[in-house]
């Protein structure tokens, strides 16, 4: 049915110009994600961690970028490889857009992720994904910014460990703006990431 | 003695006439230095039977464990037995449980084979152990075990 696609086209368009005037008109109204929409939060507004290289990282290095944000450990077996894989996923959903994401996996565990491991564990699911991390101290201090619950657990005379498995996304101005669950499938995470990506046109 | 001969039977006929059939194993690749990951595959007892326990040569420690979300946090605890009710496909699959391999000896490169054996005991506590080689499929395979990029008819 053409006519009915095409008039579904023009409504969404007219949708998104709507939503758009309004974005505009109030400042406050967004557009509407999957994802919870956590604009406006007052956690999380920038990190300070460090790459494999040794080198310091911030928000600011990825302006222009979506960034998804997933705190884990290379030891998970489960969870954490799934969030991983989500996020290669969506990256090669979003097509060219794929270029505009930055995914990144910060380690709540840093006595084992050392950057070595760091760097080959996000390289096995993306080129570009990269891995921080902190001492032990401060890796506390910003999951308790983050709103990120972990810790240790005994088992088999090592330890594994209890994580939150929600995925951050800052949009491209580096605002905090969707917690993405861990049950959301790749399709819907990239339809939320193509919306978002859409308010802010590609340079 | 008569044990002895019954574990040679046994051992002898595990594959072909083991209590719990088990298929699509397989274990997660590592990259160097990672010192745990996750053994996965799917079982089906004949009678009602349990996974007690597994081993491994492939690391200091293994454990049967289960993966459970509460809210938005993922907790893994050792279980001290897996329950597989007679007929029913009880899967080990990722989000859910998996046979942990901590400390690992050495990394699981895509492509190697680690021996893994499992304890199973009956309902009238007769354990039976069944060896399985699981080849290692890469890091990012996601939880329908296929390869990442092509997810075709696997199961």
């Amino acid at each position: 049915m053409p006519a009915s696609s095409t008039f579904s086209a023009l409504l969404r368009g007219l949708v998104a110009a709507l939503g758009a005037i309004l974005l505009a008109a109030c400042g406050q109204q967004g557009p509407s994600f999957n994802a919870t929409d956590i604009t406006g939060a007052r956690f999380g507004s920038d990190f300070s961690l460090t790459d494999p290289d040794g080198r310091t990282r911030t928000l600011a290095d990825f302006r222009g970028k979506a960034v998804m944000v997933f705190f884990g450990f290379t030891q998970c077996p489960d969870i954490c490889p799934s969030a991983l894989i989500r996020a290669a996923e969506v990256r090669q959903m979003l097509g060219a857009d794929g270029e505009r994401l930055q995914v990144i996996f910060v380690s709540v565990d840093p006595e084992r992720d050392t950057p070595e491991v760091l760097r080959e564990y996000t390289a096995a699911f993306g080129a570009d994904f990269l891995g921080l991390y902190t001492d032990v101290e401060e890796t506390r201090r910003v999951a308790d910014e983050f709103r990120i619950f972990y810790r240790k657990v005994p088992t088999g005379g090592s330890y594994t460990m209890d994580h939150t498995a929600t995925s951050y996304v800052y949009d491209p101005a580096g605002k905090l703006r969707l917690a993405v669950g861990y049950q959301q499938d790749a399709a819907s995470v990239a339809a939320d990431l193509k919306t978002l990506l859409q308010s802010f046109p590609a340079h | 003695m008569k044990k002895l001969v019954l574990a040679a039977i046994l051992a002898m006929s595990a594959v072909a006439h083991a209590q719990v059939e088990v298929s699509d194993v397989w274990v997660r690749a590592t990259v160097p230095q990672q010192r745990a990951t996750g053994v996965f595959m799917n079982l089906t007892a004949k009678q009602d039977a349990r996974l007690v326990a597994a081993e491994s040569p492939a690391a200091d420690v293994v454990e049967v464990h289960e993966m459970k979300m509460e809210g938005e946090v993922m907790k893994m605890r050792a279980i001290d037995a897996l329950p597989l009710p007679a007929g029913q496909a009880v899967a080990l699959k990722p989000g859910g449980y998996h046979v942990m391999l901590i400390d690992l000896k050495a990394q699981v490169k895509e492509g190697d084979v680690v021996p893994v054996t499992l304890v199973i005991e009956n309902a009238a506590g007769q354990q039976e152990r069944i060896e399985l080689q699981a080849p290692a499929r890469p890091l990012a395979t996601p939880a329908g075990g296929g390869a990442m990029q092509h997810r075709h008819g696997q199961r």
